[in-house]
């Protein structure tokens, strides 16, 4: 492949790309990301390569593997093009079948479609599962239709004509112009205006200037910058390229959480091909503008993905925040100019060139332009990445896109942000989701995690979660957030054991003032949502806890009995069998009983029993 | 020179410098523990709490990691900085609850209980607040680096590498002298100089008159390396009081 050396080129090379497209040509397209991996997806595209080489059919279909499709639960996902017939949980076995039927006979294979878990509905079109049709993938929509190690696939679908536009019919003022009409706001967690952020960079006086992907996304429950990175990683060098030009920058870097191996890869392949394709390098397209970009391994703490402690790592140094009176923007890495961005934020830049400012802010609501990817978990029976534009109610993620709460059960709070995000109750499941107003439940945008939690989760031990997952990633270095966080986790312990006294709720709210307002970086300054968000929305929770030792929700061992209720036992003693202990007691035929001095709550027995005849107290 | 108001009051400060440096240089004392004129600001403590006014914003900030600039207003003893200040000062006696200098601290600022009286995070008896005086001035004022944080969250605490005794530890006390808790001890005890929370032994250099053991060996060592001066080796030859 020669470089490409003008705008021309480029176009020259996507017309030649489309016109080697045959439109009406079967494609099998198969989820490659991590999810799907997990279940052996790799064996599923040999098997297709099989299938179709014994029937003689290689030339007639092909095979194309693609990043994460989103609905990981239900994966490994095959989606054949053009027709987009999705499967799901296919397994090695089922490829005969899906050849034989769908690519020579073009009927489906009912057994493999996407059933609703409500209605028992089939949906044989990706576009018309639920699950999807609610969505707006504007950004993570490609992720399904390239293959991240071909650049060709990804310049094929006009990708780098954003880049080409802005290096030869834009000044850098023009571009910065453009995405501060935008009003892009930064997907890291803060929402900061990616605008102002470049601006400032850009005014400030230097040579050397920087730009950074932020990709050491720590949430354990988040996965969407993994995802666009392993699935579409020319999508944010394009956009780091754009950002490069326009805040006057010749280098980026990379920061890739050591634990996405396949990230890494594909990252470290998109930089290689798209500096043989011209695209990266000296003079890209003709243009005089010079951008490279370096790929870092980062050291897998939470607190790292934090913006100073990032860059100190990039630096050599240890991943600890630093004091910030001066903006990164102004002196960041090196102590020069700095924009260091998102992965999503980055993934945005493009297609706010292709589609301008003006389209990019009709999408979404005020002041929160754009869409968002979430990681909707927990409770809901679908789950998985899901993309919708900003202001999208919590009822149409959960019930619509989410499929409503799992067997049936009642919703009881959602839990965004990430770990030191807040939970939000049914009251509030109509307010549009954006920045704004998370933050005025007292919850936050975080990374985007959305965990549905159903009546049997106690918020108590809901907030102890959180705090000892903050407590142990706390660096260390604050007073506040180190002893603080610990502080909290303890009474919250204390509360769940059934000892909790009249002061402990006065004392968790001093606690959360200190760390909140004296903390060092935004780990300690948010680390009191989980617990301030629950005692505003389910402080009765914790009352009843507290005074009548009791676990409303039945999950606090130290506060729940388990007993056999005699009416429907019949002596069969499956829970007898179970119980590790040996506190189920009574002789088959006749009514069990446990005796609580023995008891360790497990409640293997509740599974056991086919007869529902085990209660909690 | 930079001119701020403390107080209400208007006071000149070298540019560059930190606001607690500023406000100790002319006399306004706010409480701090993790900062030492010697060492950059490192803004761990949490303790020297003030409320500056920079334009339109106010903000709860420490005072040892804000650079001074024209103009701004500086407030040192609000309701809200008296609170984030006891409150962290609560805080940090969990963590020393027997030193005598915490204490004294403590006391100034009307703590005389602490509330709760759980368990402190450092295992009982260490007294160590964690502010990293004594890593940073071994490795930035002495420079043998033999001490360092490890573990993160409340599991941090200050040890020799790889927790052995640190073969490059001098034993010039100067963590001992900086420490703000008192928590470090050294002890001579005949030919032999004891750290013991760092597990360090050190041999004595002993004078040619009087035979005091009266510096670490190893201390003369690095000297003479670092100033690599031949004729300094005889002026160890004699203690202080000999010479
Ligand atoms: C404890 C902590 C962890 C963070 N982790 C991440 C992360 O994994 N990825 C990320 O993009 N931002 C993370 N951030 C936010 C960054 O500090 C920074 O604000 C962001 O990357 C800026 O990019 P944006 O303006 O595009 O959002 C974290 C912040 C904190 C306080
Ligand atoms: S707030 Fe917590 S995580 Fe952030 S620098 Fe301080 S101790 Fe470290
Ligand atoms: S030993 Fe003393 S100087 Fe060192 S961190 Fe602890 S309290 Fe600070
Ligand atoms: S003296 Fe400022 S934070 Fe410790």
């Amino acid at each position: 492949m020669n470089r490409l050396t003008s705008k021309s080129d480029l176009e020259r090379l996507q017309k030649e790309l489309a016109s080697r497209k045959e439109p009406e040509r079967p494609v099998v397209t198969l989820c490659q990301g991590t999810g799907c991996r997990a279940y052996a997806s790799e064996k599923i595209h040999n098997a297709f390569k099989k299938e179709l080489a014994s029937r003689g059919l290689t030339d007639q279909v092909s095979v194309k593997s693609t990043g994460c499709h989103g609905f990981c639960e239900q994966g490994p996902i095959v989606v054949i093009l053009p027709d987009e017939i999705c499967y799901c949980r296919v397994k090695p076995e089922d490829i005969p079948e899906i050849v034989e039927t769908t690519l020579l006979e073009k009927k489906t294979v009912d057994r493999l479609l996407f059933t609703d878990p409500v209605s028992g509905e089939k949906f044989a079109r990706e576009s018309e599962i639920p699950f999807y049709k609610y969505q707006r993938r504007v950004i993570f929509g490609k992720n399904r239709l390239v293959d991240p190690q071909n650049i060709e696939d990804y310049i094929a679908l006009e990708g780098y004509s954003a880049l080409a536009h802005a290096l030869t019919e834009m000044s850098p003022d023009k571009v910065l112009l453009e995405v501060k009409k935008a009003n892009l706001r930064g997907r890291g967690g803060a929402g900061f205006p990616t605008g102002i952020k470049w601006e400032t960079t850009r005014n400030t006086p230097g040579e050397k200037k920087y730009v950074i992907v932020n990709a050491d996304e720590g949430d354990p429950g988040a996965y969407m910058d993994r995802s666009i990175l392993e699935g579409n990683p020319h999508l944010v060098l394009e956009g780091l390229a754009i950002g490069a030009y326009a805040v006057g920058a010749r280098e980026g870097y990379v920061f890739v959480r050591q634990e996405y191996p396949l990230a890494l890869e594909n990252i470290t392949e998109a930089v290689e091909q798209a500096r043989e394709y011209g695209l990266l390098g000296k003079n890209i397209l003709g243009s005089g503008f010079d951008f490279d970009v370096k790929v870092k391994r980062g050291a897998g703490a939470f607190v790292s993905g934090e913006s100073s402690a990032l860059i100190s790592a990039i630096e050599g140094s240890a991943g600890e925040p630093r004091p910030k009176h001066v903006n990164a923007a102004i002196s960041g890495l090196w102590g020069k100019p700095t924009s260091l961005n998102n992965v999503e934020t980055w993934a945005n830049v493009p297609l706010i060139m292709k589609e301008g400012s003006d389209w990019y802010s009709g999408l979404g609501s005020d002041n929160n332009p754009g869409t968002k990817i979430f990681s909707l978990v927990g409770k809901v029976n679908n789950t998985g990445l899901i993309e919708v534009p900003m202001g999208t109610p919590l009822r149409t993620i959960i019930y619509d896109i989410g499929g409503g709460i799992k067997e049936g059960k009642k919703f009881k709070a959602v839990q965004t942000g990430g770990p030191s995000g807040g939970c939000i109750p049914e009251e509030h499941l109509d307010v549009p989701v954006d920045f704004d107003r998370l933050n005025q439940m007292g919850s936050m945008m975080g990374s985007g995690g959305m965990i549905v939690m159903d009546e049997n989760s106690c918020m108590v031990d809901v907030a102890k979660y959180f705090m000892q997952f903050l407590m142990e990633e706390s660096c260390g270095k604050c007073t506040s957030c180190r002893e603080g966080i610990k502080k909290m986790h303890d009474i919250l312990e204390k509360i769940t054991l059934g000892e909790g006294c009249e002061t402990d709720l006065q004392q968790l709210e001093d606690l959360a003032w200190i760390i909140e307002n004296t903390s060092l970086c935004a780990l300690g300054s948010t680390a009191s949502n989980p617990v301030l968000s629950t005692l505003k929305y389910f402080r009765e929770e914790y009352e009843t806890h507290i005074k009548d030792k009791c676990c409303p929700a039945g999950v606090c061992k130290a506060l729940i009995r388990y007993t056999i209720e005699p009416e429907h036992c019949n002596g069969c003693g499956r829970c007898k069998k179970v119980c590790s202990v040996d506190a189920v007691e009574g002789n088959k035929g006749s009514p069990m009983t446990i005796n609580q001095e023995f008891c360790i709550r497990c409640g293997i027995c509740q599974e056991a029993c086919r007869f529902n005849a085990v209660l909690v107290e | 020179m930079i001119t701020l108001t403390i107080n209400g009051k208007k006071y000149e400060a070298q540019k560059g410098q930190n606001l607690l440096q500023a406000a100790i240089d002319n006399g306004i004392e706010i409480p701090h523990l993790c900062y030492h004129e010697k060492l950059p600001p490192y803004g761990g403590c949490r303790l020297c709490q003030v409320e500056v006014t920079k334009g339109e914003k106010v903000e709860l900030t420490t005072s040892c990691t804000y650079p001074v600039s024209q103009g701004i207003q500086v407030e040192t003893e609000t309701p809200r900085v008296q609170k984030a200040r006891r409150l962290v000062m609560e805080l940090i006696l969990t963590m020393a609850p027997d030193s005598p200098e915490i204490q004294q601290m403590a006391r100034k600022l009307g703590i005389e209980t602490i509330p709760g009286g759980f368990p402190s995070s450092g295992e009982k008896g260490d007294d160590c607040i964690k502010c990293g005086l004594c890593v940073r001035a071994c490795e930035e004022l002495v420079g043998p680096g033999s001490i360092t944080f490890s573990s993160k969250g409340p599991e941090r605490k200050v040890v020799p590498p790889f927790e052995e005794e640190p073969e490059s530890c001098i034993g010039c006390g100067t963590c001992v002298h900086v420490c703000p808790t008192g928590c470090i001890s050294m002890e001579d005890l005949g030919r032999k100089r004891k750290l013991e929370r760092w597990k360090r032994v050190l041999s004595m250099k002993v004078c040619n008159d009087c035979s005091s053991a009266y510096i670490p060996k190893a201390q003369v060592d690095y000297y003479l390396k670092r100033t690599g001066d031949p004729y300094l080796a005889e002026w160890f030859d004699l203690c202080p009081d000999c010479r």
